[in-house]
């Protein structure tokens, strides 16, 4: 019976765990809007957190997409030719990659290369007490470490996904017009003719937005929260890359739901 | 130093970022096309039956874009669909222009064609096109075509008589594959 009672103890103690842990990182995320201003004031802060996020993590971001478009390509003739539609394969990859696949696949690619350096490179200045040694000397943690990166993250990750949509279609057109020889007037005509500014790139734009926000904030947040030890920041690191990952793919269900809803029906 | 290197990686990074949004406005998504789309006019069309015609599919004459679909719903009195059809500016139609649902191919998209008639009068803004032409549906024209056959060639075991077939079975055999309604 007692370990009836200790069971659903612990489950009790772990919800509120998480759900207190969820209203710590909302506390976090007005803290650092509320900080921000001092980060724009000297946007250098930014730019380099921008170097750090971004532009280290460009080449993985365009090799990747470059090969995921080029793998849609191929998949997608191999139905397409089947129903004698393989015009058709610039439609495919070009809408896969701007709805989903650049947002979702360019904010996994970040997550893991740069939100994981943002929680380790946080998590280590609190294990040395960096931060502390910060607040001593009257500098604010959260305005000069925090929210610098958290902003990199949130500009950065718009832009990478862009370009591994870009990439990526220049991938399917490779492979479609240049290996396999789909006319390449009907790859791009077919391509613009249903691939809508508003409903298609700039969702997928929105997308990734809120994607750099979820993922910046975990990122700083695991970082910041991680126990001051050795293994602290390393399981903080880890929990920054699944739940990340967690994060980007049920708000793109959500957002898919809200943005697309009027196709469906 | 190290700075100045940072900050021109920084907008290197920013401006292909850029570019390649241009990229997919232009080349992908063909935002030049929407500017055009935004001006123009509406006119509405009814239709018995718009098969599988969707929002924004394509309004064609001659084969050349004119237009798209902006929005279909139900007369809920008169059971007809309703597209709106929204034109181009730069394309005008007849007042007796026959609106009619078609299909690109086998199993394409059905967009609305457009076939401009005599009438100097023009439509305008929220006027109605006053002939349309429903989809074909695969469908009838199945049951249509068995009809006709069975019509024929009447085996002797079902109709013994010597009557044509067309009077055996009135009303199906020479029936018009489509209506063009008034």
């Amino acid at each position: 019976m007692i370990a009836v009672f200790d069971a659903i103890g612990r489950v009790g103690s772990a919800v509120i765990a998480g759900v207190s842990r969820i209203g710590y990182a909302t506390r976090f995320l007005f803290a650092i809007l509320r900080h921000s201003g001092p980060s724009f004031m000297r946007p250098r802060l930014v730019i380099r957190e921008v170097y750090q996020a971004g532009v280290l993590s460009l080449i993985i971001v365009c090799m990747s997409g470059l090969f995921v478009g080029m793998v849609l390509a191929l998949q997608g003739y191999e139905t397409l030719s089947r129903y004698g539609a393989s015009e058709s394969m610039g439609v495919l990859v070009a809408m896969a990659l701007v709805r989903e696949l650049g947002p979702v696949v360019a904010g996994l690619l970040f997550a893991s290369r740069a939100g994981s350096a943002m929680t380790a490179e946080i998590g280590l200045m609190k294990t040395t007490e960096q931060l502390a040694a910060m607040e001593v000397m009257a500098v604010d943690p959260i305005a000069r470490v925090v929210a610098p990166r958290f902003w990199g993250g949130v500009i950065s990750l718009p832009l990478l996904a862009v370009l591994f949509s870009t990439l990526g279609v220049f991938g399917g057109f490779l492979v479609a017009v240049k290996l396999i020889g789909v006319d390449s007037g009907a790859f791009w005509s077919q391509m613009q003719a249903s691939v809508d500014w508003r409903y298609g790139v700039m969702n997928g734009v929105i997308k990734s937005v809120v994607f750099g926000i979820a993922v910046s904030l975990i990122a700083v947040f695991e970082g910041y929260d991680a126990d001051p030890t050795a293994e602290g920041v390393s399981a903080a690191t880890t929990r920054t890359v699944v739940t990340s990952a967690l994060a980007i793919l049920a708000l793109d269900f959500v957002l898919t739901v809200f943005m697309f809803r009027g196709e469906i029906n | 130093m190290n700075k100045k290197i940072i900050d021109l990686w920084v907008g290197v990074f920013v401006l292909i970022g850029l570019a390649g949004l241009a990229f997919l406005a232009l080349k992908v998504g063909n935002l030049l096309s929407t500017n055009e789309e935004r001006n123009g006019y509406e006119i509405e069309a009814r239709f018995d039956n718009i098969g599988a015609l969707k929002p924004r599919a394509p309004v064609k004459a001659a084969g050349v874009v004119v237009g798209r679909v902006e929005s279909i719903r139900l007369d809920g009195k008169t059971y007809e669909a309703i597209a709106r059809l929204h034109i181009f500016p730069q394309y005008q139609f007849s007042a007796d222009t026959i609106a009619a649902v078609f299909t690109s191919g086998l199993l394409g998209e059905q967009f609305v064609g457009l076939e401009g008639g005599g009438d100097s009068v023009m439509l305008k803004d929220e006027d109605r096109v006053k002939k349309t032409q429903s989809a074909v549906q695969i469908e009838k024209l199945i049951s249509q075509f068995l009809f006709s056959k069975a019509a024929e060639s009447p085996t002797p075991t079902l109709t013994p008589t010597p009557a044509p077939a067309s009077a055996a079975i009135p009303g199906i055999a020479p029936a018009p594959a489509i209506g063009v309604k008034p």
